[in-house]
């Protein structure tokens, strides 16, 4: 079971093992990338065809199920017709996407529309290289840094944003990018910030660290996960709700509602650069649900001691798998927000929440010597209370609801 | 600013913020180098592309934008050399580089400890300051709107 745990690691060993002294670093460097390059865009053509069949199942249609496996009659007359379910939908998009036409708006400011695809898609894909997808499969370990690096990276596709409607000459576009932005830089304070008590109670900002610091063993058989502690269960769902609005997901997809801005900022866009823009978002999404199952869902842990002979980063995609699968229920079943309820939701219950996320985690870590079940009564009582006066309290005035054009 | 448009420069400038980033990575300073990053590029940047389109058309205007456009120049060289002699001149470089014994090995908990311990009182003066720029602004703002009104 070790060894299929580390196959991965193993065989990147052995590769570079084979090359001379001097090109060794390079070469392993090459073999991480490839990896994270080939891996989560081929997860993403998978997503857009789950997501459709998932979507069209809520709401009772197939979804797509005719595309399978090219026949080519001429050339293979003996083959048979192989629908595969409607998976080959992706290859026949991809297709499609790369032999469109590419339309470039004539007012359009050629050289910030080109680039700005790009400037979205590098951080993004930069962002993989922290996360750990395994036991020892991190590309990049940054000792100190690792949360910061992939906050940092991420800060960049606002300026992509941006780039794309403005350089559009198109209203529409400019609307969807500065809701898009107004939305990301409101919605990434309380991404941050409940990120930050996972940080102060591991004591690291080390991805690599903050997954080792969760596979203590509570009862003897639930390793230690963040999420099973109030601070963590709070921060998960704090972190959740903002990385939804964050990767532009319903209900937060007020930068591209398409009832009332065409597709947002990227509008003016066709072919092979619309694809990279799709993919873009779609790898956004990836990373941060991979970002919060480190800190919370305990990375690549098993749930439970028991199951600790699979494989680690078996553990990694099956739990992105049930991000995934979490995200595409969301938009199959919310409405989307307003953008003024978007804006009361971060700055008056979503931010709050956090701070008051963070001082719990402070007294969790200074009861250290309490009796757990005592310890996580208080901590959790603590923060019902503050979700009820901020969710509900404040928002009533303390008095009966009132539906002004409901009733 | 040899542009004719705003926002071109602004992004330009976010370039050069990155270029900045990158020196300080080069000199092994890893907190710094990514909070400039997550700071100047993700949001004054931002917030420099914001307050244009919000202010003025972005087209570029007709005609000459600047009179004097070696000026320019000259006061980036004065202030270049300002902040060189500055650094030179400075107390902090000759106790680090005159005393190799001297541990400089970078840890984000050091940072966090000088910070709220050493260096406390200047924080909260930055954050009263910022505070109070930050109302100011959104008493410009309201004022704006009732004049409208």
């Amino acid at each position: 079971m070790e060894q299929i745990d580390q196959i991965f690691v193993h065989l990147k060993h052995g590769v570079v093992a084979f090359l001379p002294e001097g090109l060794q670093p390079l070469v392993s460097i090459l073999i991480s990338v490839t990896a994270i390059v080939l891996v989560f865009p081929l997860l993403f053509a998978l997503t857009t065809v789950l997501e459709r069949k998932g979507l069209g199942r809520i709401q009772n249609r197939p979804g797509p199920n005719r595309v399978g496996l090219p026949r080519l009659p001429t050339l293979f007359p003996w083959l048979p017709k192989l629908r595969l379910a409607g998976f080959g939908q992706f290859a026949a998009d991809g297709i499609k996407s790369l032999t469109k036409e590419d339309i470039v708006p004539r007012e359009a400011d050629r050289v910030v529309h080109f680039l700005a695809p790009f400037v979205l898609l590098v951080p993004v894909l930069l962002a993989f290289s922290v996360l750990p997808v395994g036991r020892n499969m991190a590309a990049l370990d940054l000792r100190e840094t690792g949360l910061l690096f992939f906050f940092a990276a991420g800060a960049a596709t606002e300026l992509s944003v941006f780039m794309a409607g403005w350089s559009s000459h198109n209203k529409y576009s400019l609307l969807g990018a500065m809701r898009a932005i107004a939305q990301m830089i409101s919605y990434e304070i309380p991404l941050i910030l409940s990120s930050l008590t996972v940080v102060m109670m591991a004591g690291s900002l080390s991805l690599v660290t903050i997954v080792e610091r969760q596979s203590g063993v509570n009862f003897g058989f639930l390793h230690g996960w963040h999420v099973f502690t109030p601070w963590g269960f709070a921060g998960f769902w704090l972190f959740l709700i903002a990385a939804c609005a964050e990767a532009n997901r319903t209900p937060f997809d007020l930068p591209e509602a398409e009832s009332e801005l065409v597709a947002g900022y990227f509008t003016e866009y066709s072919g092979f650069k619309f694809a990279l823009f799709f993919l873009g978002e779609y790898l956004g999404l990836f990373a941060i649900s991979g970002l919060g199952i480190t800190l919370f869902l305990g990375g690549w842990l098993s749930p439970f001691t028991f199951l600790n002979w699979m494989p680690s980063w078996f553990w990694f995609f099956f739990k992105l798998f049930l991000m995934i699968a979490f995200f595409i229920w969301l938009r199959g079943t919310l409405p989307r927000l307003r953008l003024d309820q978007l804006m009361n939701f971060a700055w008056k219950f979503l931010l709050p929440m956090t701070l008051i996320n963070l001082v719990v985690a402070a007294l969790w870590h200074f009861t250290n010597s309490w009796n757990p079940a005592l310890r996580w009564l208080l901590g959790a009582i603590l923060l019902t209370f503050s979700y009820w006066i901020l969710g509900r309290g404040f928002e009533a005035k303390f008095r009966p609801r009132t539906y002004r054009y409901a009733s | 600013m040899s542009l004719r448009n705003l926002v071109h420069s602004a992004l330009c400038l976010a370039v050069s913020l990155v270029g900045l980033a990158l020196i300080y990575l080069g000199l092994d300073a890893e907190f710094i180098g990514w909070i400039q990053i997550l700071v100047y590029v993700g949001a004054v940047s931002i917030l420099i592309v914001f307050a244009i389109l919000l202010t003025r058309g972005t087209e570029a205007p007709a005609g000459r934008i600047t009179f004097a456009p070696w000026s320019g120049l000259i006061i980036a060289g004065a202030v270049f050399a300002t902040l060189a002699w500055t650094v030179i001149k400075s107390k902090a470089l000759t106790e680090i580089t005159g005393n190799p014994s001297l541990d400089v090995s970078f840890v984000v908990k050091n940072i966090g400890g000088k910070l709220v311990a050493e260096y406390v009182l200047p924080l909260q003066v930055m954050g009263l300051l910022l505070t109070a720029a930050l109302i100011g602004a959104v008493i410009i703002a309201l004022h704006e709107r009732k004049g409208l009104k």
